[in-house]
């Protein structure tokens, strides 16, 4: 993965940099030495390292726009950063950028239940979100697997969802408002508490667009009541075709599942041996989660379990207690661990049509052989999303490389079967240069001219999303104003 | 100008040099230029998988069309577009395009989401004539920067769609409504909120004045219906007295029924829910609507009024849906640093100013 190279203007101004920061910042937020701005060298994508410029924290929305404002005086290109949980290599920084970090800023600014809205500052964790809200029963709905730890702000940028987004959208359907500060430290309010643009939906199109446009210091979020219950089932097929064939079927039935989990043999038998959860052996498993009170998880479940019987399935079996149900989920939400004791592995994210799906998994095992790499296959069914974890040995010199060549023909094909090469994790430079597999020339120049509005000299996060090539006339005019 | 084609539609923008006022069916009363670019010969659905819960269409497919291809199916637009055509005392037919343009939504909104939420991609001759795609037909993607959101609602203000494609949803089995009699705007958003803020999933939240009355719509299978119901006639009852009624009163909520053929401008104020009866208060309106529990409110104003002078400074937008647009800007004006911003897209999608200009400032 090319990454340009760094501006040798840019890195001779770093004490000139660092003592103008100093004057805006109190100075435990201005990271200048290497041994601590290594910190910052790569996010989730641990391929990808480089050490920034300088790191800094600043701790409130005025001191985003000083920061911003100096960067843009001085030239300097600016990496937003969260909590650096990206898969994607959003977050990382080339050698001449100022990672802006938001860790500081994680307060909540106002909790108002009659009207469903939260609004916190931008470095909060998507798990403390609902953490700070559920004492009254509330929740907000996205739930990335890592929510733990990623930040509101990495999830707008990217857009992120969850396994329940089948049913509650993803980020952008749950985003109100935002606070965010542009490349020369113009603050902007967009949207609030109240519902669509009066004018042009900006908002819809920050979110997604990967700390290119701004750096979002507050957001304003929809949350939502918890349901009275919620309950999975399991369902074991003998082929991924059947278990495709069933998903479909459940979905034209009218019944919404809130999740509909797919997990292949590779990934049971790991999960199996890693967590323990009991999974019955075959080919392909499915979990549904279903929502309400306990007569209307009764009524959803009869119809549903209805329709897998149609499919012959190997095992149906639904969750008794709620220990039952932490089983039937835990060995789904440690998939990945579980992949990871057995090798590396990349995780993908392409997202396909759902009639696709038994031609995609059988193009994939067939790439498989062909690479001799091993793929597992867990995903969130009900949209398509795909995960394929492809298994490598990062310490065999050329696995990587051939990982990475596996990766991007198995998104070639979902892009070729309809669908598109990201459904939740974000370009970044994974697959930035994949783009003009999805998108023709003229597709990248509109989305790029949006850029020219928000950020005229490229200087936010410059060297994602868009192939350096297609960027490079627009990278130049950052050097050229030197 | 009434292309077939998009081909034939990008090479007519290709050699526009005055400006147009694009044309779906004609129904949402917008003004514009004279020249009028028709897109009602891109038509028809391209592609509808059920079991996908998938729709893609041609731009000027007649909304009509697409409902009763989706109902044969079980499915359904679960943003309930309105019908702009008894309150504009418009003819012709809705399309899908002009749906999209204006990110039309209904009473459902509040719990499933705007017409943009359903968007899953778009397909556009920008100014300069060319065709672009952004988006795709999967549920979920995060492929670039999402245009799909900003052509929702951007009033044909940036390009001409001519294909959208949609994320549909199953159909209810059944619905009721349920009616709590509120002395004020108040107590009603009050009891929406309850409604709104209760694991019972309600899919309407609306307060008719006129008739004192508060209504709430829950949709689903029969049996978790009558559960839900029997559970918020309980939550409501502090409210005042709650009544199920039998027909159907949200279509005549989503179209704004009660403001039919009644002289004056109307106006669509977007709101906190809590904020609405003191903002109602201050338009001293003719007549009022209320649907997302409180957030939107359907002012009938005496015509010419300046509704905004009256509203004052407030957390949303008002926007004149009829009247003169002449006289009152149709659109919120914006804050001067997002004003820039919006001012800035439209530069660089359409760059000859060709697109409906002046529309939304
Ligand atoms: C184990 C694991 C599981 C995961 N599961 C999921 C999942 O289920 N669903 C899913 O969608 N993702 C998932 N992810 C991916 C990742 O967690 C998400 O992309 C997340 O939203 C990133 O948040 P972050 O705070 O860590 O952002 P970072 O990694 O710090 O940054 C991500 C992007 O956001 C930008 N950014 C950060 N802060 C700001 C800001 N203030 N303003 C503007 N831009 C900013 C960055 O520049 C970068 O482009 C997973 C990752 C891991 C490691
Ligand atoms: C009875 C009556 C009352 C009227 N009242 C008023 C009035 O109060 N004020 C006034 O100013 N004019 C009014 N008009 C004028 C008249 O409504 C408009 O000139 C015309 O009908 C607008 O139609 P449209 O195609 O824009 O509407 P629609 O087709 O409904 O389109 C709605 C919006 O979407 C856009 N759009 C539609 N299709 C696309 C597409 N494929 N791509 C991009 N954008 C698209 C349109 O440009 C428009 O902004 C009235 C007309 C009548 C007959």
């Amino acid at each position: 993965m090319d990454m340009p190279t760094p501006n040798p203007t840019v890195l001779a101004k770093k004490p000139r940099l660092v003592q103008r920061l100093r004057q805006v910042l109190p100075a435990d937020a201005v990271i200048d030495d290497l041994s601590e701005t290594r910190a910052y060298e790569c996010d989730a994508l641990t391929a990808y390292r480089c050490p920034p410029l300088l790191a800094v924290l600043p701790a409130s929305t005025q001191e985003v726009s000083d920061v911003l404002r100096i960067c843009h005086e001085e030239g300097v290109p600016v990496v937003p950063r969260g909590s650096g949980t990206s898969l994607a290599g959003g977050a990382l920084p080339t050698a001449d950028s100022v990672i802006l970090g938001v860790a500081r800023m994680n307060e909540v600014l106002e909790t108002d239940y009659d009207n469903r809205i939260i609004r916190v500052q931008s470095g909060r964790t998507n798990l403390s979100v609902t953490g700070a809200v559920e004492a009254e029963d509330f929740f907000y709905a996205p739930d990335p697997s890592s929510q733990l730890a990623c930040a509101i702000a990495g999830n707008i940028a990217m857009n992120s969802g969850g396994a329940h987004c089948l049913k509650y959208g993803v980020t952008t359907n749950n985003l109100l408002g935002v606070t965010m500060v542009l490349m020369d430290g113009t603050v902007v309010e967009i949207g609030g508490a109240h519902l669509d643009a009066g004018g042009l939906d900006l908002l819809g199109v920050i979110c997604g667009s990967e700390g290119q446009l701004g750096v979002v210091t507050e957001a304003t979020l929809r949350i939502l009541r918890k349901p009275e219950g919620a309950r999975p089932v399991l369902m074991a097929f003998d082929s991924n075709e059947v278990a495709g064939a069933c998903v479909s079927d459940i979905i034209k039935a009218g019944v919404l599942p809130v999740a509909i989990e797919f997990m292949d043999r590779l990934c049971i038998e790991a999960c199996e041996a890693f967590a323990k959860a009991g999974y019955p052996q075959c080919e392909a498993l499915l979990i549904v989660e279903v929502e309400g009170s306990e007569a209307e998880i009764d009524d959803q479940l009869t119809r549903i379990l209805e329709i897998a019987r149609r499919h012959d399935p190997l095992e149906l079996r639904e969750s008794q207690s709620a220990e039952e149900s932490a089983k039937i989920w835990l060995g789904r939400k440690s998939a990945f661990g579980a992949m990871g004791q057995i090798n590396d592995y990349m995780c993908l994210d392409g997202t396909i049509p759902v009639s696709a799906l038994p031609m995609v998994l059988r193009r994939i095992g067939e790439l498989s052989q062909e690479y001799g790499l091993k793929v597992g296959n867990v995903f969130h069914a009900g949209d398509g999303n795909m995960h394929p974890l492809i298994l490598f040995d990062a310490n065999k010199p050329g696995d990587l490389e051939k990982c990475e060549a596996f990766g991007a023909d198995i998104l070639k094909l979902c892009v070729d079967a309809g669908g598109c090469l990201t459904g939740e994790h974000g370009v970044g430079i994974e697959k930035r240069d994949l783009m003009l597999h999805q998108y023709a020339a003229v597709d990248l120049e509109a989305q790029m001219a949006v850029k020219d509005v928000f950020d005229p000299q490229w200087l936010l996060n410059p060297a994602k999303v868009f192939p350096l090539s297609v960027s490079e006339s627009r990278r130049a005019v950052q050097v050229a104003a030197e | 100008m009434r292309p077939q084609t998009e081909a034939e539609l990008a090479q007519i923008v290709a050699g526009l040099t005055a400006p147009v006022r694009i044309r779906g069916g004609g129904t949402r009363g917008v003004p514009g230029p004279e020249a009028e670019l028709d897109i009602s010969g891109l038509s028809g659905i391209t592609l509808y998988e059920p079991g996908a819960l998938t729709l893609v269409a041609k731009a000027g497919t007649p909304v009509a069309e697409i409902e009763a291809a989706l109902a044969a199916e079980g499915q359904r637009l679960a943003f309930e577009p309105m019908d702009h055509r008894g309150l504009m005392g418009t003819e012709g037919t809705p399309t899908i395009g002009g749906v999209v343009a204006g990110n039309i939504s209904g009473p459902r909104r509040i719990q499933t989401g705007a017409a943009r939420d359903f968007l899953l991609g778009v397909r556009y001759v920008d100014g300069m004539g060319q065709v672009i795609s952004n988006g795709g037909r999967v549920m979920k993607n995060v492929t670039g920067y999402d245009l799909v959101k900003l052509m929702a609602g951007s009033w044909g203000t940036l390009g001409v769609l001519s294909e959208v494609s949609l994320k549909v949803l199953p159909k209810a089995e059944t619905q009721t409504t349920l009616a709590i009699s509120v002395p004020d705007a108040a107590t009603a958003v009050r009891a929406l909120s309850v409604g709104l803020g209760s694991p019972y999933e309600v899919t309407g939240a609306a307060y008719d004045p006129a008739s004192g009355q508060a209504l709430v719509r829950i949709e689903g299978f029969e049996a978790s219906v009558a559960y839900r119901a029997e559970a918020l006639i309980r939550l409501f009852a502090p409210f005042g007295t709650v009544a199920q009624v039998e027909d159907d009163p949200w279509p005549g909520i989503r179209d704004v029924a009660p403001f039919h053929g009644r002289e004056g401008d109307v106006w669509r104020i977007s709101v906190k829910p809590g904020d609405a009866p003191e903002l109602a208060a201050r338009c001293k309106a003719e007549a009022l609507l209320f649907d997302w529990g409180g957030g939107l409110i359907w002012a009938l104003m005496p015509t010419g009024t300046d509704l905004r002078a009256r509203l004052g400074e407030f957390a949303g937008h008002a926007t004149l849906i009829r009247g003169d647009r002449t006289q009152h800007a149709m659109f919120q004006p914006e804050p001067a640093p997002l004003a820039a911003l919006s001012r800035g897209l439209r530069q660089r999608f359409d760059p000859k100013g060709l697109f409906n200009p002046g529309l939304m400032g």
